[in-house]
């Protein structure tokens, strides 16, 4: 379980986040909304601590990251997976390399273990016959799963995504959604994914955190969603005609 | 006398902040040097990256400087003739001042400013896209120490290969002086010969290699500096890559004029 207590941080005269308090539960898949602008990304980035925080603290099940040394943060980043929103694959390395670059660098496997490894979590993400080939050389939408299997690689106990499926075509997105859960059920992760798909709300939302000018203002899940009486939420997330039909229709159910 | 005012003041803001940014500059250069001379996490990724930068960073220069060194010898060895025409001077001075030129100043000195051109925009531009793209925040999300893995290797690559690259541009310079000035009749191959044997000082060899091994830490951390905290986008990372090229050139040749007055001095 990962908790954010009071989280502030600006940049310059900007303020970008004011003061949230957030949970995020095991096993599930945490979604952080909000428009754009709304702080989601630097929440996450200061969860992973690559933002140092002005006020409030993130506990990673008891573990304080304000207290945590140096070398006891590092330690505590061999238990993150990220997936960057523009997948931020090693253009030099194959996709092979990619994803085996954590365990080259940190385990004590073998070159044999690592190659298993590697090759279980790239068919995990079903890719196959790809791994000689370089990220420019790839789709998207396989930039996105070779991100998620590099991710997913060390056996992560937090999985972070931040909008993993901006710029895709809305059936690999749903793809991409439903990877992501699946994984989070298969390994008991607590995975918090920034977005602000809509479809991706209503299909794998477990918990959601509304964001608005960096104050938490809504939570629920996702069937709370059609339930809402939460004007701004309601708004956000029901914006076009098609989402208001499906929600009345499911609100008059 | 109200413009003169306005006038110093104006200066005076300039002064103070261009004197902020280039403290600020320093503090911050030296604080991402002591993060990158930090322990390797794993020596045989480290060894990789080494390898793969040697050639990325010089092997691939290896053209480059060939062609340059022949034929700057080969223009030093003509210009010189054609300076010499005194028939009281004899001919194998023309091979001593090519001698010279090349060795203490053209291979070390300007070779080391072509390659702050070539190897500091390509680092500071790979850096700055990583920097931009995510990639360097990929490895530190991992654990990576990214400052020391990306840029270690970098620097000691250049340190071991830019005195290989400077050894052969000095050869090379003089073969391209001694084949020129041959073939074009200015000077006979035994005056040129017995030129470059006469009043030959080894020190001066060794004072090449200093002022190279010291021009590749300059150029290589310079150039890192303005990769690594590139802030923005596409633009930004072509900005940075001039201001590393250029404040790794003025760098270099303020401290040419140091190690000469400390070495030759």
């Amino acid at each position: 379980m990962i908790r954010a207590t009071n989280i502030h941080k600006s940049f310059g005269d900007a303020h970008v986040l004011r003061g949230i308090d957030a949970t995020f539960m095991e096993g599930k898949t945490n979604l952080i909304i909000g428009k754009s602008g709304s702080g989601k990304t630097v929440f996450l980035k200061c969860m992973l601590g690559l933002h140092d925080l002005d006020e409030g603290e993130i506990e990673y099940d008891d573990r304080r990251l304000s207290q945590l040394s140096v070398e006891e943060r590092r330690k505590l980043r061999l238990e993150l997976g990220m997936v960057f929103q523009g997948s931020a694959l090693f253009d030099s390395l194959s996709v092979e390399e990619n994803v085996s670059f954590p365990l080259q660098m940190f385990s004590k496997m073998n070159a044999s273990e690592i190659r298993d490894r590697t090759n279980f979590c790239l068919n995990r993400v079903n890719i196959e016959n790809a791994n000689s080939l370089f990220p420019a050389e790839i789709s998207g939408g396989m930039q996105k799963r070779v991100a998620i299997a590099r991710a997913i690689v060390m056996n992560p106990k937090y999985l972070f995504c931040d909008e993993p499926n901006s710029g895709l075509d809305p059936k690999t997105a749903m793809v991409i959604d439903e990877l992501i859960q699946e994984i989070t059920y298969e390994f008991n992760i607590t995975t918090i994914i920034n977005t602000h798909d809509m479809n991706s709300v209503l299909q794998i939302g477990d918990h959601i955190n509304f964001l608005v000018g960096g104050k938490k203002v809504w939570e629920g899940n996702k069937e709370d969603v059609f339930h809402t009486d939460h004007e701004e939420m309601a708004n956000f997330v029901f914006s076009s005609e098609l989402f208001k039909k499906v929600r009345r229709a499911v609100r008059s159910e | 006398m109200y413009f003169d005012g306005f006038f110093y003041v104006t200066c005076l803001i300039f002064a103070l902040m261009f004197l902020t940014r280039f403290f600020e500059d320093i503090g911050r250069y030296f604080m991402l040097m002591k993060l990158v001379f930090r322990r390797p996490d794993n020596v045989r990724m480290y060894w990789s990256a080494f390898v793969r930068d040697l050639y990325s960073l010089g092997v691939n220069s290896l053209g480059l400087v060939c062609i340059i060194s022949l034929f700057v010898g080969a223009v030093v060895t003509i210009q010189t003739a054609l300076n010499l025409e005194n028939p009281i001077i004899p001919k194998y001075y023309i091979a001593i001042a090519t001698r010279e030129s090349i060795i203490l100043e053209f291979s070390p000195t300007m070779i080391s400013l072509i390659l702050a051109g070539k190897v500091g925009s390509n680092i500071a531009s790979t850096l700055g896209t990583m920097r931009v793209s995510e990639q360097i925040d990929a490895l530190e999300v991992m654990g990576v120490k990214s400052a020391s893995y990306l840029i270690m290797p970098k620097i000691a690559a250049t340190l071991f290969f830019n005195p290989i690259l400077i050894t052969l541009s000095m050869f090379l310079g003089i073969i391209g002086g001694y084949f020129f000035g041959t073939a074009t009749g200015m000077v006979t191959p035994t005056e040129f010969t017995k030129g470059l044997q006469m009043d030959y000082r080894p020190f001066y060899i060794v004072y090449a290699l200093i002022k190279t091994v010291v021009f590749a830490f300059v150029i290589t951390s310079i150039s890192a500096y303005y990769g690594y905290f590139v802030k923005g986008g596409a633009v930004e990372v072509g900005a940075n890559s001039t201001k590393a090229v250029v404040t790794s050139s003025l760098v270099l040749i303020l401290t040419n004029y140091l190690l000469t007055q400390l070495l030759l001095g």
